[in-house]
């Protein structure tokens, strides 16, 4: 055939698309970037005051960076539940991947089926005058599919639930996707996490929740609903935030 | 190259019901099946779509006679696929929280039978504009398919529209039961079902004759 069939056309024609392709690929990745950053931020203030319940959806920066005025941001150093100064460059999930910084969780201690967490995480806790009214926990988990990010805000006392909100997750949508369904979300508040032991206890159930322990599963999404469970029983246990609660309960926060 | 306007109007129209993407080919209908439980998200994806086909099937054809036949799949790809993650960035800096609805699945218009389709079918054998043209018809016509199951599963599925309540729903102290299986993605199989159904005994000649 004609020329359009050499093997050197072939190559300059696959190399220059190549390289057009990944140009503009790039500059678009790199010039949008700091637009979605600024969502990336927005929205995790937003969640957290979703969770606890300071915002019913929505609203605009102004109001979100209005209402995040209350909530004082923390960390802390899991092992021992003690705030610490912030680490240079805190990033919760990028200290999950570097080996200095994290935790490697394997076999039964890794119920939550994250393979590895910060040594450090984040706590927002909601003041109310002098007094400590919610305190929000990050917390994500394995489901079916994906990890599943979500913000727990729980009362002075870490047992009772003021609210919950997963906002990032790539389960099956309709299905374990409801997770992210508010309606779903509703039924947290006033659920019972941990018993008097500061055990987490939280169950999700098939069919209807019976007690203050236990909250309706996803039907057709028993999966996720196991990974929302074992995300709850790992964070809120004694590898999680346990040590951090007990130092809630114990008054000295 | 002359312009013919009519075969310009037909190719620009007649995906939308003569000959459409999803109706008549059964093209691309797992998308449709995963968007359209919400008719945000179906408006939203059906702008993607059409927007990545339009100019994937104009682009390759201004290089069609440059590609190379050993590697034209591979090059429609690769064409396509910076498209897709073009639209998917712009997407989430600019419609964030659509973008987070759709997930993966604007990454997976990649794979759409549509796109390939029209860019082998068409863009190889004609000129850019009527391409573009090809392209913006086609992706009107899953557009169409999208909008109308959308309407469909959110209005009856959850009783609102664009998330403004139209009927009201028991679970909001409403009159409206709403229909959860609607919800589900398995529901677009009986609506484009039905559609497909309504669109043949409209349209009798896209009868398939029988085997």
């Amino acid at each position: 055939m004609s020329k359009k069939e050499s093997p050197i056309k072939t190559i300059v024609v696959a190399v220059v698309l190549s390289l057009v392709c990944s140009v503009v690929v790039s500059f678009a990745a790199i010039q949008l970037k700091p637009q979605q950053e600024l969502n990336k931020e927005l929205d995790r203030k937003r969640n957290i005051l979703i969770a606890a319940r300071l915002l019913e959806q929505g609203g605009t920066q102004s109001e979100i960076d209005e209402l995040f005025k209350q909530v004082e941001t923390k960390v802390v150093d899991l092992s021992t539940g003690e705030f610490i100064e912030p680490p240079k460059g805190f990033n919760q999930r990028k200290f999950a991947k570097d080996p200095k910084t994290n935790k490697v969780l394997q076999g039964q201690a890794d119920i939550a089926g994250i393979k590895r967490r910060s040594q450090f995480a984040n706590v927002y806790l909601v003041h109310n005058g002098d007094e400590l009214d919610t305190i929000v926990l990050p917390v994500h988990g394995y489901g079916l599919w994906s990890t599943m990010y979500g913000f727990l805000a729980l009362e002075p006392d870490t047992k009772t639930v003021v609210g919950f909100k997963y906002y990032e997750q790539g389960e099956t949508a309709g299905l374990g996707g409801e997770i992210e369904n508010p309606t779903w979300l509703s039924q947290w508040p006033n659920k019972q996490v941990l018993n008097e032991q500061g055990e987490p206890v939280i169950k999700l159930v098939k069919g209807s929740a019976q007690t203050e322990n236990q909250v309706d599963g996803l039907s057709g999404a028993t999966l996720t609903s196991n990974g929302v469970e074992n995300t709850l029983h790992y964070w809120l246990g004694e590898d999680g935030f346990g040590p951090f609660l007990e130092r809630v309960r114990a008054g000295e926060i | 190259m002359a312009f013919d306007k009519q075969e310009a109007k037909s190719v620009l129209f007649s995906p939308i019901f003569n000959n459409n993407p999803i109706a008549l080919q059964v093209l691309g209908i797992c998308s449709a099946l995963a968007v359209t439980s919400k008719l945000e998200t179906a408006l939203v994806m059906s702008l993607a779509l059409t927007v990545v086909v339009a100019l994937s099937n104009m682009l390759i054809s201004m290089i069609r006679k440059q590609i190379p036949s050993s590697i034209r799949i591979i090059v429609q790809m690769t064409i396509i696929a910076s498209l897709v993650i073009l639209v998917d960035q712009v997407l989430k800096a600019y419609a964030y929280e659509v973008s987070k609805q759709l997930s993966v699945f604007v990454g997976l218009i990649i794979t759409n039978c549509i796109v390939m389709g029209r860019a082998e079918a068409y863009a190889m054998k004609n000129g850019p504009f009527m391409s573009l043209l090809d392209g913006i018809g086609n992706g009107l016509g899953y557009s169409v398919l999208l909008i109308v199951v959308g309407i469909i599963r959110e209005l009856f599925g959850s009783g609102e529209l664009l998330g403004y309540t139209i009927l009201p729903s028991t679970a909001n102290g409403g009159w409206y039961e709403t229909n959860g299986m609607l919800v589900l993605p398995a529901s677009s199989f009986f609506i484009i079902g039905f559609l497909i159904w309504a669109l043949r005994a409209w349209k009798k000649d896209q009868v398939e004759d029988k085997e």
